[in-house]
This record gives structure tokens, C-alpha cells and sequence, in this order.
């Protein structure tokens, strides 16, 4: 990485995601309407994460109305008010693209129970800390 | 008189605008400036100042540029000189000018030498047609006909033709200032800039 794209990132405050490839994901992303702003929720599934720096990128599918709809978010856009995880899938493979060729129950993924995994931790969170109290 | 700070170009990245919107922007390292001369109209017969930029050790100059540092006693030597027009007449030889004199939302034209291409064929260089790639055509990339027959009899002068491309001097006009970065001493510019990474550019404020 060169310095020009380090500049860019310490600009546009990097941030951090705990979601995981096929996790189930509420989008809260903030709609300007003329003056008003509103918040609109999209959910989905994440079928892929493109990492280009500052421009990072992540993909969510969902079924709306029988058509397979997808939205590509920048992961630091301003405009990403809040993420939920609603579920998370057992999942082998970091792009998702085959959901595009199901429908109905064979697209539905194995879900994962119980299961925590590391990557889901925030690097931010001190972990020790909260034992103590 | 327009102010202009000499600088050079470190990259390209992205911001977020208010709106969420990505602008592309280029990273450039803006002074600070020295001003190492100051020219009068009654000496030299026009205003101006003479900026230095890009720090460097006396050793590894040149005896002629340290030497333009020494005799006006500069203590600060620079790498890079340039002159441009006297914006501010409360200049002084040795004054420190750095990035600030630029703010957010202004508009500068950035001067630059662009890339060198090498010798390059006149549908790169000079956007020639060309012909087509197939169906028997035995006409190319070549430039096609120039000095015709009788009349003119012979090429013209400054006809355009294959040769070296690139490495001119470029300047891009009416770029926004994104943002300032003071303590760095760097600023970000919407768009493209010429040159490559680490070349000297030319910033002039409106």
C-alpha cells in the first residue's frame, strides 16, 4: 500500500466489520429524500467482500418479490448507520456467487449454532477486561 | 497575481464526500516553501518570487544552488527551485510559506511533466483513425497518406507523426481543494494530476 491510499484510509476512518461471509445482515443505511434524511433496512445475505482499500466493498443478496436482488455497500460509507447480524451460516467458501443459480430451499444455507468464530470478535474489543468485572 | 506553492505528487486514493459519494483525489505534499529571492521592478524589471522546495543537505548540491542559498543567507536549503508571481509583496527572502495559504472548496490549476510514453505511433499519439483490424484491410496503424501529389508535393511542416510522446509540461485546470492537512503538510485535490509518483508539481491558486 502506498502512502497516498494509507492518507486515505486514516481519512475515511476505517472501519472495523464482525459479519462473515453468509451471514444474514440488516443494512441500516441513511436515504436522503430532498431535505428529510430516513433510515431504510435492508436485509440479506453477505455473498462476498471485495477488499480494495478505503473502497472496500461488500455484497448482500436478497429474494424480494421472487427476483434475486443484489447491493453493493462501501464498508466505509458514512452513510452505513448501523449493521445487525440477524444469523450466521456454515460456510466454505469466501464468494458466494453459486446462490445466484438456486431458488427457493436450495439456496438456504446450513446454519451455525452456537459456533463463535474469532474473525466475528472486533479487534477492538479487550476481552480480559470484561471477565474482571 | 496568483498564489502557487511548489509540491509534489505522492498518489491517488478516494474520500467520502458529506453525501456519501467517493471523490477521487490526489495526495500531494505542499511545501513548505522558502522563498529564497525576491524580485523588484525597479532591479530586474518584473515582480517576482523565487520558491525553493524539498529538503535536502548542503553536500548533496550542486555548489551553483547552494550557492543561491548562501549569498541571500537562506539557511533552510531546498532541492527544487522555481519562481512564480509575487502574490503577497510582504514576502521576505527566508519567509516560510506552507500549505495553508490553499483552503477547502478552493479551485487551483496543478502543473506538471506528464508521463513519458516512449516513441509511440500517431493513433496514441495524435488520435489517428487507423484502419480495420480485418476483412482484408492491409491498412492498420499506419499514419496513411501526408504529402499527396503534385500539389503540395511534399509534407508540410508540423505535420503530425509517430515520435516521442509524454513528459510535457501539463497543466490541469479548476481542481477542488478537498482538504487541507496542515501538520502534514499536504493537501488533497479532486481528479488526476500529471506525472508520476514523487514528481515535482506546480500548485496555483485563482
Amino acid at each position: 500500500m502506498n502512502k497516498a491510499e494509507q492518507l486515505g484510509l486514516e481519512l475515511a476512518q476505517e472501519k472495523k466489520v464482525d459479519f462473515e461471509i453468509g451471514d444474514t445482515i440488516k443494512v441500516h443505511y441513511k436515504i436522503v429524500e430532498g431535505t428529510r434524511e430516513r433510515i431504510q433496512v435492508y436485509e440479506g445475505t453477505v455473498i462476498a467482500i471485495n477488499n480494495r482499500g478505503v473502497a472496500r466493498t461488500f455484497t448482500v443478496r436478497r429474494i424480494s418479490y421472487d427476483v434475486g436482488v443484489e447491493r453493493v455497500f462501501p464498508i466505509n460509507s458514512p452513510r452505513i448507520a448501523k449493521i445487525e447480524i440477524t444469523k450466521k451460516s456454515a460456510v466454505r467458501r469466501s464468494k458466494l456467487y453459486f446462490l445466484r443459480g438456486l431458488k427457493g430451499k436450495a439456496s438456504k444455507l446450513k446454519e451455525r449454532k452456537g459456533r463463535v468464530s474469532l474473525k466475528s470478535i472486533p479487534a477492538t474489543t479487550e476481552a480480559p477486561a470484561a471477565v474482571q468485572e | 497575481m496568483r498564489k502557487a506553492l511548489i509540491g509534489k505528487k505522492i498518489g491517488m486514493t478516494q474520500l467520502f464526500a458529506e453525501d456519501g459519494s467517493m471523490v477521487p483525489v490526489t495526495v500531494v505534499e505542499l511545501g513548505p516553501n522558502v522563498v529564497v529571492q525576491k524580485k523588484t521592478a525597479d532591479k530586474d524589471g518584473y515582480e517576482s518570487i523565487k520558491l525553493g522546495f524539498g529538503d535536502v543537505k548542503e553536500k548533496d548540491l550542486t555548489k551553483a544552488l547552494a550557492g543561491e542559498f548562501k549569498k541571500r543567507n537562506v539557511a533552510e536549503m531546498k532541492k527544487s527551485l522555481r519562481e512564480v508571481d509575487l502574490f503577497d509583496s510582504s514576502f521576505e527572502v527566508g519567509s516560510v510559506l506552507t500549505c495553508d495559504i490553499f483552503s477547502e472548496n478552493d479551485f487551483v490549476d496543478v502543473e506538471g511533466v506528464s508521463k513519458g510514453k516512449g516513441f509511440q505511433g500517431t493513433m496514441k499519439r495524435h488520435n489517428f483513425k487507423g484502419g480495420r483490424a480485418s476483412h482484408g484491410s492491409s491498412f492498420h496503424r499506419a499514419p496513411g497518406s501526408m504529402g499527396c501529389r503534385t500539389y503540395p508535393g511534399e509534407v508540410w511542416k508540423g505535420k503530425k507523426m509517430a515520435g516521442r510522446m509524454g513528459t510535457d509540461t501539463v497543466t490541469v485546470k479548476n481542481l477542488k481543494v478537498m482538504k487541507v492537512l496542515k501538520e502534514k503538510n499536504t493537501i488533497l485535490v479532486s481528479g488526476a494530476i500529471p506525472g508520476r509518483r514523487n514528481s515535482l508539481v506546480l500548485v496555483k491558486g485563482k
